[in-house]
């Protein structure tokens, strides 16, 4: 019962990732930059919900809706006047670039909100489901946020595959010179992408924070970076690889803290990716680049 | 009436001058081949019309209209079409969505007819419709290419090397194809090496030669002239 117990809890943390590391790996495919300013907004988006809902009273669901419009605007704004002008730059400067944005973020945070650390409520009710004659208890939390991850892996998988503008998206990610020839707005796609990243990273925050309410203006930084680590794992640019990416890593920092180490939980997750990527450079999904000649 | 007018262009790859002042005009209806040998600077021109290049003087004209600077995505809606060296088909997408993202600036009413009269003409691609490109061969995803631009209904359709990497009986089907879709209307600018090719297609053709045009004339004349022969037509 502890092993099925800490499987789903690994499942749900795992979600949290995937949904993270899907604005990572969208915005590689699209853009070909690595937003390391990613985990950042999540953060934000936990701070707007939680000021929302527990300073202003409002109504949980709207103040996850509020945090998704902010983080929204905030990622086109991040996108326009950082990375926007620096198109055509070496990819390391983008790097830096997005690196200088992520700390920036974080002492906003801390002069606006401060460092002290804020108790965020959750915005799923408290409670849990019992199975087995109550052997098995699993917070509300929980499950809402593999159904939240799931509902949107399904939305976004239709998006891209099914629609007008999905299907632009894919072809700017493939070749934008050709997607320009046939008359695809490349720069207004970008937007979209780290629109809807952005969006996503709304409802992580909220989510991470509701089943670990400690938040302060660094508490993006790690799962910023762990999804990243699964979004790699999963093989970065590919949806799906971001999903298995994400939910696995979070199955293995479970396990490694159920079974073996607390304090080495983190050592762990990122000795496999490690290891992962020795064996298959390209992650578990990725795919093949050949380089054009 | 001149439906295309490129005036002396000046294109620069950092400080190397690859294009020195060209200038031509394309005709309503007509079929106009630009030759020249590889890094001539053909494939600089077609891409500085499309303004994914950017020429530093001079101006283009598209239909009495300027467009030299216009974002590159705005010239598909006004009737310019490209199919761009290499073919450049989107080989993670099925054929039908390659077709659909050719008439992506389009309103969505006519797509489904248009894709099947596509298909009449390129049966190879119906066979193959929900294939990803990326399986095609290099013919299938030549015929792609082109069919992925003519779904932009475009007035002028510029090709680049449409016969690079094909074998000879293809490339004819090839060049039957652009003679036909220009006799339904549609004026065609053709970049290509295989000289001879051109020109027995072309109305008019320009010889260029490291970045500057050297000869204009009709495609007859220039097929039958001495010096474009040793040059580019194997004596």
């Amino acid at each position: 019962m502890e092993f099925l117990f800490n499987l789903i809890s690994g499942i749900s943390l795992g979600s949290i990732y995937a949904i993270i590391a899907l604005g990572y790996t969208m915005v590689y495919g699209i853009a070909k930059m690595l937003n390391f300013a990613h985990g950042d907004v999540i953060m934000v988006g936990a701070y707007i919900c939680f000021f929302a809902t527990t300073r202003y009273g409002l109504n949980p669901l709207l103040g996850v809706l509020l945090s998704m419009v902010v983080c929204t605007m905030l990622g086109i704004i991040i996108e326009r006047l950082a990375y926007k002008p620096l198109r055509q730059a070496p990819a390391l400067a983008v790097l830096i670039t997005a690196i200088g944005m992520s700390y920036f973020l974080q002492n906003s945070a801390q002069l606006l909100w401060s460092s002290s650390p804020k108790v965020f409520q959750s915005v799923v009710g408290k409670g849990s489901i019992k199975l087995f004659d109550g052997a098995l208890s699993i917070s509300f939390v929980t499950v809402v946020t593999i159904l939240v991850c799931v509902i949107i892996m399904i939305a976004l998988v239709t998006f891209v595959n099914k629609t007008r503008i999905g299907k632009s998206m894919r072809a700017v990610s493939e070749d934008k010179g050709a997607a320009q020839l046939m008359g695809i707005n490349v720069n207004s796609t970008i937007s979209l992408t780290f629109a809807i990243g952005s969006a996503l990273a709304a409802i992580a925050g909220v989510l991470l924070c509701s089943a670990y309410p400690n938040l302060v203006p660094t508490t993006g930084a790690m799962p910023g970076i762990k999804a990243f680590t699964a979004a790699v794992f999963g093989g970065i640019g590919s949806i799906p690889g971001a999903l298995i990416g994400g939910i696995l890593l979070g199955i293995i920092e479970i396990f490694a803290k159920a079974y073996i180490s607390t304090q080495l939980s983190d050592a762990i997750v990122f000795a496999v990716l490690i290891v992962v990527l020795l064996v298959k450079p390209t992650g578990l999904l990725g795919k093949k680049v050949s380089e054009k000649v | 009436m001149a439906i295309l007018e490129v005036n002396d262009i000046n294109v620069y790859y950092g400080s190397i001058h690859a294009i020195k002042g060209v200038s031509f005009e394309v005709n309503e209806g007509e079929i106009i081949s630009l030759i020249g040998a590889n890094g001539a600077g053909k494939t600089t021109i077609l891409q500085t019309v499309s303004n994914l290049l950017h020429s530093k003087t001079g101006s283009i004209k598209f239909m009495d209209e300027e467009i030299h600077n216009l974002p590159a995505h705005k010239l598909v809606p006004m009737g310019l079409a490209q199919v761009p060296e290499g073919r450049r088909v989107f080989s993670q997408m099925s054929v039908e969505e390659n077709l659909e993202l050719g008439a992506f600036t389009r309103p969505k009413a006519n797509i489904k007819e248009d894709m099947e009269e596509i298909f009449e003409r390129f049966p190879r691609l119906k066979e193959r419709r929900r294939q990803l490109a990326g399986t095609l061969s290099g013919g299938e995803q030549q015929m792609l290419a082109m069919g992925r631009a003519m779904m932009s209904k475009p007035k002028l359709l510029m090709l680049d090397e449409p016969s690079m990497g094909l074998a000879p009986i293809l490339i004819e089907e090839i060049f039957d194809i652009i003679k036909s879709l220009n006799e339904r209307g549609t004026t065609i600018l053709l970049v290509e090496q295989n000289a001879q090719m051109a020109l027995s297609i072309a109305d008019r053709g320009y010889v260029l030669e490291t970045g500057k045009i050297v000869t204009s004339a009709d495609a007859k004349t220039l097929l039958n002239d001495d010096v474009v022969r040793k040059a580019y037509l194997g004596g």
